[in-house]
């Protein structure tokens, strides 16, 4: 390089920096450009996967509901199944059997009928093991459904020929239970039991042997039978949809198009809802409920999830259920509620959240309800009397201090503000020392898994409005049981309620049950949840309601605010 | 130059495999893995999952499926050969292999999306920082010792003394909600680019500003500059001819290590604004266990990193002929 | 050997550095927030942990403050009667806290609660100890209450002097300010104590929304990031210096395979690194904290590894020059050691370009301490820091109440501090070779 060019070259270097890079710059953010949709939400973070027999999660659930739909449809209000692919059925007196009968004019998003073979199949793969559904048990109530599901490859077909389910003609299916499920119906419209298009599977897994789990769910590939089809995804950003024209009530969908956004931080999911960018967002910023709670558009309802403390009761000297009952009742739950939570959670003495029809739930303790502080303060002293009764009775006092305890959490603002007042509140009434650890996602749930803590903050969110979503998951079997408690009695009673016929006599079983687990507290019942929604008040077809389910298909502009 | 830049990439292919290597023991070595959630997945439903990613197969033959030799699709997991239809797999085809979180997704497609969208987010940070920066610099030590050098130089502090996450918030306050300019957060168009680039790339100006300065104070005192002034020509044509060329070194150097910030720097951003750029991808991937996107993003960063350093390294030869292309530090 | 002249380098620089009035104040600044952190027990402060539950931040009030420090452990009498004369209550209050020293070994202040004319209420506030802690299985209130029966009469309390006082024992409460104190910090609280009673400042930079004083906790959270930074900057030079010093003295394949080291770290995204060593920290806690490592320990070191790399390859570039200097070859051709060599005549000329790159590497590990506790990774609560205190700012700058206090506190602590380190920096780099510049 001669001295002048290389002089040239110097003089220009700055400029020469700065083009090339606006250029680039501008050019890639053309690229981008993406009008908004006719209906924003925000969905939390990106969704596992679109296929919705292999997913578990609310925000995956949401996303199946857009696109697809099962025999029945939730009504956005009661959540009474009404006709979705199925325009009617019935259920044989012996309460076994239900026959569906599907819509003739049930399509899927590329023009094909959508027949009970589609039913057959997609259950078939729902149950099958190489699917790793993580809801295929819920299926097992099917007759044969439980034994085809831990079939071995070689007894597969003899098995699935001895599952109750049958299509005798295209737009008949039969179900066969293997005894008597109340909330069978309810099944039908959740995620899992969705149908999925057959040939488009088989296509993809012909033409794409490695990847066609990702192929077949592709924009533009993907075949579905819901209200809205999928146009343009990407990752950590959207999911386009628009109105399916093939869908068979497309007369009621009002909304063409419809954005469902994936948001992370929970800060900028308000910003964008107050900027008239979102249309609905259903988290906020725990700080600023106070506020919100008094706008016309925030929603607070009851919803069928609690919030509780595992126990690990294999760790001295949390083996000892007096120590646990002290516990349990040292804490004040009403000025955690109203002064930390804010959103009008329910101080909680069970395991199973309020609002189960019919369920005779029972309670540690019957606290005082209403506003009346004088004798909440009371009870809570009572309480507290006892519990350091206990505790002097399990024999720790001042020769004997109490040794400290570790409070286990994933990392969340709201996990830590309850694990310090549980602190403050354990320290204040029973002087026991306290320490909070706070550990990532994954491994917080290894430790758990591997009963590697004392206590453990946990919650469970109710799949169907039925008790035993909630205590199924304490049997001694139970992948989900996570704090080394079994009781052979409580096994004995879920299992009992599960093979019951008579609705009364099943809900007095699993109460009986759960009073067991409330005696025995491998967990510490603290609150029930409360869905918290922001929604635009010209929004109409979104109701809140206990299990925080929307259909998409229900929504529609109005012309004034509720 | 061409010996230069064939060591460079001989040293580059050793120390990707060694990053490759190392991090690829230190993501299995941390307890929990990619299908854990709360509702625990039945046994038998977990070890089909880990079965079909292959997390079942000995570390060794992972790592081999991995990087290449090994190819994913032959079921009779043949050795150098794989199944017929190409000679290898994994790294060495070019393949990142499928993401265990974003199911949908290889982690190829994930980065074909992201990169763009971080690559505009980092240039425009980069045009801020050189657009703030170089004539802040250029100013303060002009009118070194003035109120104007003082001021300059405590906004640069400032630039760099708040966590970009506050200045972020601060600044949706005055203009989103405020005068209402901007949108809050999203991407799309051009003006969900100016705030989260502008957070970005504050204390990169910053830091570009004091070098400027440093740089051209330094210059301005040397010797040939004093006589060109003195012979009489106009101070703006000294400045611009002979005074900036030198300065810019030191900040065409700290090109190589900004961007490396900007690429870490701007996870915070993207989840404050909602950008689906790679800078949440390192974190995520990584508390997600989701090892092959985890992967992904570290190869991506040193390659980044690497040509970046080379590329600056290359350029300081022909801004001072003085330094010269050897492995010195 | 430092040359006998006018004056050695080092005063030279020194005068130099005098000279500097920015670089003169920023030290003394530093120091000066060094030393309220350590004393920070000893500040008539709040205490930065007590929950006061109000539902709201509150803004900052600029008053002188008042008797409310929670650290105690109060004896609450209720006056069912208004008393008769403030004489009479003097005398009753004294003795009141005789028995009460009698009870506990500790003076108690009496303080008066309700109308100034005629109080409803005396507390007796006593510098809070677990052993009187009723929490914690402590029967004061028993004996109190015993003690105070012995006293008293149908009509009330017998005061000494004449006359009776109705009151009725309302109860023991005990509020613990800090958690577990080392032996130092409880000396403090103490003097704390003495010096100012139960005073506390008024809630100068407001407080956040579960009540706790942003003051205070902006003071205890420089404790955290002030000895952060330290400590990753004691591990960045020990490392760094170290591994530079070796890579650059011995030079040739032992410093080629070195560097090659260094520019592999260089390249592995230093957040994964965190991420690994934060969780496998945390999985052998209990092993760790036997051997006396403590999480934050762990922290600083995690830290102060993420800047030995820049350390290192500057060290490693000075001491290359270093090497073909005329005494250093001179030393080695008498027959000086390696170790003397790099003992005498290579560290000490090191410590200006250390110097300078530890005041730019500071201010980094704070912020990246700041960015851990944003991704949920940093200090754990109740301990607090900057970095959390900025995370919560964040949060409090939304559009429906800005709640700028929460925003300025950490914005004042850490933007003087990081402005001190860079002004120091620049004075430092000044001082010890104004031609230094170049490498920054």
């Amino acid at each position: 390089m001669t001295a002048a060019w290389r002089a040239r070259l110097r003089n220009v270097l700055a400029l020469a920096l700065l083009v090339p890079l606006a250029a680039l710059a501008l050019a890639l953010a053309r690229r981008a450009r993406l009008p908004r949709a006719e209906f924003v939400y925000s969905n939390g973070s990106e969704v596992t996967t679109l296929d919705p027999a292999t997913v578990s999660g609310q925000a995956e659930g949401r996303v199946a509901m857009a696109l697809f739909e099962g025999l029945t449809v939730k009504h956005p209000q009661t959540l009474a199944p009404l006709p979705g692919v199925a325009e009617r059925w019935e259920v044989a007196p012996d309460g076994l059997t239900t026959t569906f009968h599907l819509r003739a004019d049930a399509r899927w998003s590329n023009g094909e009928r959508l027949t009970a073979e589609d039913f057959l199949f997609s259950w078939r793969r729902l149950l099958e093991p190489e699917t790793a559904a993580p809801f295929a048990y819920q299926l097992w109530c099917v007759r044969g459904a439980e034994a085809f599901g831990r079939s071995t490859p070689e007894e597969r077909e003899a098995r699935w020929r001895a599952v109750g389910l049958a299509a005798p003609d295209a737009r008949t299916l039969v179900v066969e239970l293997a005894r008597p499920t109340a909330y069978f119906l309810a099944l039908t419209s959740f995620h899992p039991l969705f149908p999925v298009h057959r040939r488009s599977l088989e296509e993809a897994q012909r033409r794409f042997p490695g990847r066609w789990q990702s192929e077949w769910v592709r924009p533009g590939h993907l075949v579905s039978n819901g209200p809205f089809k999928l146009v343009e995804r990407r990752v950590n950003d959207r999911l386009r949809l628009v109105r399916n024209p093939e869908y068979w009530d497309v007369a009621s969908v009002a909304l063409r198009s419809l954005d469902i956004l994936a948001l992370e931080h929970i800060g900028t999911g308000l910003n964008l809802y107050l900027a008239g960018e979102v249309d609905w967002i259903d988290r906020v910023p725990a700080a600023l409920v106070p506020q919100l709670r008094r706008r016309a558009d925030f929603q607070a309802a009851p919803y069928l999830a609690s919030y509780f403390y595992r126990v690990n009761v294999t760790r001295p000297p949390l083996d000892d259920v007096r120590v646990r009952r002290a516990l349990a009742l040292a804490v004040d739950r009403p000025t955690l509620c109203a002064a930390i939570l804010q959103k009008g959670e329910p101080p909680s003495w069970s395991l199973t959240p309020p609002g189960l029809a019919g369920y005779p739930r029972p309670e540690m303790r019957h606290a005082p309800q209403g506003a009346d502080e004088a004798a909440h303060a009371a009870a809570l002293a009572a309480d507290r009397a006892e519990a350091r009764a206990l505790l002097a009775a399990a024999g720790y006092g001042p020769a004997r201090p109490f040794p400290p305890l570790e409070i286990l959490f994933n990392t969340s603002e709201t996990h830590r503000d309850v694990a310090e007042v549980l602190a403050a509140d354990w320290s204040a009434a029973l002087g026991i020392e306290v320490k909070l650890l706070n550990q990532e996602w994954k491994s917080f749930l290894d430790s758990q898994t591997n009963l590697r803590y004392d206590l453990s903050r946990s919650s469970w969110i109710g799949d169907y409005p039925d008790p035993n979503t909630f205590l199924e998951a304490f049997t001694s079997r139970s992948e989900n049981n996570r704090t080394g408690w079994s009781s052979t009695r409580y096994d004995a009673l879920v299992a009992a309620a599960a093979r019951e016929v008579d609705a009364e006599r099943r809900l007095a079983l699993l109460a009986e049950a759960e009073a067991l687990l409330l005696e025995e507290l491998p967990i510490l019942p603290l609150f029930g949840y409360v869905s918290q929604n922001l929604v635009h008040p010209r929004l109409g077809g979104f109701h809140p309601n206990v299990l925080d389910e929307h259909p998409p298909k229900f929504w529609h502009w109005q012309e004034r605010a509720r | 130059m061409t010996l230069f830049l064939l060591r460079r990439a001989g040293w580059f292919l050793v120390t990707l495999w060694l990053v490759v290597s190392v991090s690829f023991v230190l993501m299995r070595a941390v307890r929990g893995g990619p299908f854990s959630s709360e509702r625990a997945l039945h046994p038998a439903v977990e070890q089909s999952l880990r079965a079909r990613y292959h997390l079942d197969w000995p570390l060794w033959k992972q790592y081999l499926q991995y990087v290449g030799p090994l190819d994913w699709s032959a079921e009779g997991h043949a050795l150098v050969g794989g199944d017929g239809t190409r000679p290898f797999g994994g790294l060495l085809a070019l393949d990142l292999g499928p993401s265990f979180k974003y199911r949908d997704f290889t982690v190829g497609e994930i980065l074909a999306q992201s990169l763009p969208v971080s690559a505009a987010l980092g240039a425009l940070a980069l045009v801020w920082a050189l657009a703030l920066g170089l004539p802040c610099g250029i100013l303060a030590a002009v009118r070194r010792g003035t109120r104007l050098d003082l001021a300059l130089r405590l906004g640069a502090t400032l630039g760099i003394a708040l966590p970009n996450f506050v200045v972020a918030g601060l600044l949706v306050l005055v203009f989103v909600f405020g005068l209402g300019w901007l949108p809050p957060a999203g991407w799309g168009d051009l003006q969900h680019f100016l705030l989260p680039s502008f957070v970005l790339g504050l204390p990169f100006a910053a830091y570009v500003a004091r070098l400027t300065r440093a740089g051209l104070l330094e210059v301005l005192n040397q010797d040939y500059v004093r006589t060109a002034r003195a012979k009489g020509l106009p101070p703006r044509l000294v400045l611009v001819r002979h005074a900036l060329r030198a300065a810019l070194l030191p900040v065409v150097t700290y090109l190589g290590p900004a961007t490396a910030g900007i690429l870490t720097g701007s996870l915070v951003v993207e989840k404050i604004f909602a950008i689906p750029g790679v800078g949440t991808h390192f974190v995520n991937s990584a508390l997600n266990r989701d090892y092959p996107l985890a992967m992904g993003v570290t190869l991506v960063y040193t390659v980044l990193v690497y040509a970046l350093n080379t590329l600056v390294d290359a350029a300081a030869t022909l801004l001072d002929p003085r330094i010269r292309l050897e492995e010195a530090g | 050997m430092s040359a006998r002249g006018s004056a050695s380098p080092a005063r030279q620089a020194w005068r130099r550095f005098r000279s500097s009035r920015g670089a003169l104040a920023s030290l003394l600044f530093l120091a000066a927030s060094g030393l309220a952190a350590l004393l920070a027990p000893l500040l008539p402060l709040a205490s930065p942990r007590v929950l006061a539950l109000a539902g709201e931040a509150r803004a900052p009030r600029l008053e002188l403050g008042g008797p409310h420090w929670a650290h105690r452990v109060s004896i609450r009498l209720r006056l069912n009667e208004p008393p008769r004369s403030g004489e009479l209550l003097a005398r009753a209050e004294r003795a009141l806290a005789a028995s009460a020293r009698e009870l506990t070994a500790a003076t108690p202040r009496i303080l008066r609660h309700g109308p100034r004319a005629a109080p409803s209420e005396l507390e007796l506030a006593l510098l809070y100890r677990p052993e009187l802690d009723p929490a914690r299985g402590a029967d004061l209130e028993a004996r109190f209450a015993t003690l105070l029966a012995s006293q008293s009469g149908p009509d009330g309390l017998h005061v000494p002097g004449g006359g009776t006082l109705a009151l009725a024992l309302a109860g023991v409460t005990a509020q613990d300010g800090y958690g577990p104190l080392g032996a130092l910090d409880r000396a403090l609280i103490a003097l704390r104590h003495r010096l100012f009673g139960f005073f506390q400042l008024g809630p100068w930079l407001g407080t956040d929304a579960k009540g706790r004083d942003l003051f205070a906790r902006c003071v205890f959270g420089s404790r955290v990031s002030l000895s952060v930074a330290l400590a990753a900057a004691l591990v960045s030079v020990v490392v760094g210096v170290g591994y530079g010093a070796l890579a650059g003295y011995f030079g040739g394949r032992l410093d080629a395979v070195m560097m090659r080291l260094v520019d592999v770290l260089y390249s592995i995204p230093f957040l994964f690194v965190v991420i690994f060593v934060i969780t496998l920290l945390g999985e052998y806690r209990t092993e760790l904290a036997r051997l006396g490592i403590g999480r934050m320990t762990a922290f600083f070191v995690v830290l102060g590894l993420s800047t030995w790399l820049t350390m290192a390859r500057v060290v490693r570039a000075q001491v290359l020059a270093l090497r073909q200097a005329e005494f250093v070859r001179a030393a080695r051709v008498l027959g000086a050691s390696h170790g003397f060599v790099l003992r005498v005549h290579v560290l000490p000329h090191l410590l200006g370009i250390v110097a300078v790159y530890l005041t730019l590497t500071l201010p980094a590990v704070m912020l990246y301490e700041s960015f851990l506790s944003f991704l949920g990774l940093g200090v754990e609560p109740p301990q607090v820091s900057w970095g959390i205190l900025a995370s919560d700012a964040l949060d409090a700058l939304n559009p429906l109440s800005v709640a700028w206090w929460l925003v300025l506190g950490p914005a004042l602590f850490l933007g003087a501090t990081l402005l001190a380190l860079n002004v120091l920096g620049d004075g430092l780099r000044d001082a010890l070779d104004p031609r230094l510049g170049r490498n920054g």
